[in-house]
């Protein structure tokens, strides 16, 4: 597109705009398809923003953390947790070892027994929290040498509940770009066909200009520039009403889970600010389309 | 106005043929407009007189010979090139062809629009033009709301706004009374005085008599799917 053209499109000309007469039907529906699909992209975009935040964290957190479990009879507990904790200060790539308390251990099986859980009387293996630095530690060695040293030490480096739940995040995320894509294709289709609909009606007033000597790209930019205009309003209401509609999701707790979390933080709450400019490049592009072809048929 | 020199035809027309959906409707037509020349084509209702229009300005393609104007091959063209075209050559069509939403100062610019001309500009012009016509009160009209006379002269308006070479008018008196067609006639005398090629179709004979003793016409007749001169010049 020459700078000519594309400065008409953004600038308008008011006198070639009225050349082309209103239409009723297809401007209500391309702006109701680019403001409900705009909306939609914004739960999407939500949506995978959040899951991608996800999927960073419970790769990093977990891929760090790592829990020991001493399973010694009551009168050597105290000696293989001390003994395994020793080995796990000497352990390269462990940045900190602690053992949990009576309390913190019974925290952690309040939810299935209840807070009056009488952690103390119970036959309960001793957790030891282990967390790794930057580089990590060599798990297999550790095990090797635990299982020398301190004969009741499981090591649970999460890896086998940490891969599928870090995959899950990741898929969830990808379905929510397949649904944005989606979105865009059916935004394009949709105004390809209201495109088509407000060609056929003005098969005349095409007829006309082009007795009066108009050039096919000044008719075919009389409808472009008015859908392209129509899909960016739609759409921008349709984020608008979007944003305020994450906005108003509760906000992100433990207690909550997964869904609180679902919005934007920061500077991703501009990236929604791309879906009308995007959705205007997609009605320029699905009526250039139908207007070429159409222009084409009528000739 | 001075009258333009006379030279190589504008529009030329050799052994065209045109079938349509099987029927022949014109055979072996050949005719060439000279610049500055004015013919009237006659013929009876069906002969092909608009079919012979269309093809002089590209809305048609003949199914055989062939048509140039200002020394290129029509059929050749492509879709930017007939825009350019049709610039050069003012149509006043039967039906006038209006935009109905628009009023008619807007209608009659139309083709300073599509050619890319600042109409803030042109406001001298279209006035002059407007007044010319005899519709400077009707600018703001709707086309619908003219009468068959007016919307005549707005038609001749548009077709000379970008003061094409040509001007073809089909049936330009077929909906008006004896004395609007004498002013439509007039106009179009007036435009040839200031070197317009002018061809109009027409089966008013009253129209061409009266023409006798304004211009030097030149009157062709439809026959028999086969062009003739009729007669000698008026």
């Amino acid at each position: 597109m020459n700078d000519g053209r594309l400065r008409r499109l953004i600038l308008g000309d008011a006198q070639a705009n009225r050349v082309v007469p209103p239409s009723g039907f297809t401007a209500h529906l391309t702006l109701f398809v680019s403001g409900a699909m705009a909306f939609l992209a914004v739960f999407a975009l939500a949506l995978s923003m959040a899951s991608g935040r996800l999927a960073d964290r419970w790769a990093s957190e977990l891929a760090r953390a790592a829990t020991l479990r001493i399973n010694a009879p009551a009168e050597q507990r105290v000696a293989q947790t001390e003994a395994a904790l020793e080995i796990l200060r000497q352990t390269p790539g462990v940045a900190t070892a602690r053992a949990l308390t009576g309390e913190e251990q019974a925290a952690l099986l309040a939810p299935w027994f209840g807070s009056s859980l009488p952690a103390g009387s119970l036959p309960l293996p001793q957790l030891i929290e282990v967390t790794g630095d930057d580089q990590g530690y060599d798990a297999q060695g550790l095990r090797l040498r635990l299982q020398a040293e301190v004969p009741g030490a499981v090591l649970d480096d999460h890896t086998r509940w940490r891969a599928p739940l870090v995959e899950a995040a990741r898929s969830l995320r990808r379905l929510a770009w397949v649904s944005i894509l989606l979105i865009g294709g059916a935004t394009a289709a949709m105004i390809t066909l209201a495109a088509n609909a407000a060609l056929a009606a003005n098969a005349q007033v095409i007829e006309v200009l082009r007795l009066v000597g108009a050039l096919d790209s000044y008719i075919a930019q009389a409808f472009i520039r008015r859908f392209t205009l129509r899909a960016l309003t739609g759409a921008a209401a349709g984020v608008a009403l979007g944003m305020i509609g994450v906005l108003l999701m509760p906000e992100a707790s433990d207690e909550g889970g997964f869904l609180t979390g679902l919005g934007f933080q920061g500077w991703g709450w501009l990236v929604p600010l791309m879906i009308p400019p995007l959705g205007a490049v997609v009605a320029f592009a699905a009526t250039t389309r139908a207007a070429t072809k159409r222009l084409g048929e009528l000739s | 106005m001075k009258r333009r020199l006379r030279g190589a035809a504008v529009i030329e027309l050799e052994n065209v043929g045109y079938n349509y959906g099987g029927g022949e409707l014109l055979n072996a037509v050949s005719v060439q407009l000279a610049p500055g020349s004015f013919h009237f084509l006659t013929g009876p209702s069906g002969a092909g007189k608009t079919t012979l229009l269309k093809l002089c300005y590209g809305a048609l393609t003949p199914t055989s010979g062939r048509v140039r104007a200002f020394n290129m091959d029509v059929q050749g063209l492509d879709r930017d090139q007939m825009a350019f075209l049709r610039r050069r050559v003012g149509v006043v069509h039967q039906d006038c062809r209006f935009l109905d939403h628009l009023p008619v100062i807007e209608n009659i610019a139309l083709p300073l629009l599509v050619s890319g001309r600042e109409l803030s500009h042109e406001e001298a012009n279209l006035n002059e033009l407007l007044n010319w016509v005899g519709l400077s009160e009707r600018a703001h009209a709707l086309p619908p709301e003219l009468s068959g006379g007016e919307r005549q002269r707005a038609a001749l308006a548009r077709s000379v706004i970008l003061s094409p070479d040509v001007i073809i008018a089909d049936e330009p008196t077929g909906n008006v009374d004896w004395e609007m067609s004498q002013r439509l006639l007039q106009l179009l005398v007036e435009l040839n005085r200031m070197g317009k090629t002018i061809l109009v179709a027409t089966h008013d004979l009253s129209l061409i008599r009266a023409a006798k003793n304004q211009v030097q016409a030149r009157v062709l007749r439809i026959s028999n799917r086969q062009l003739q001169l009729a007669g000698a010049d008026l």
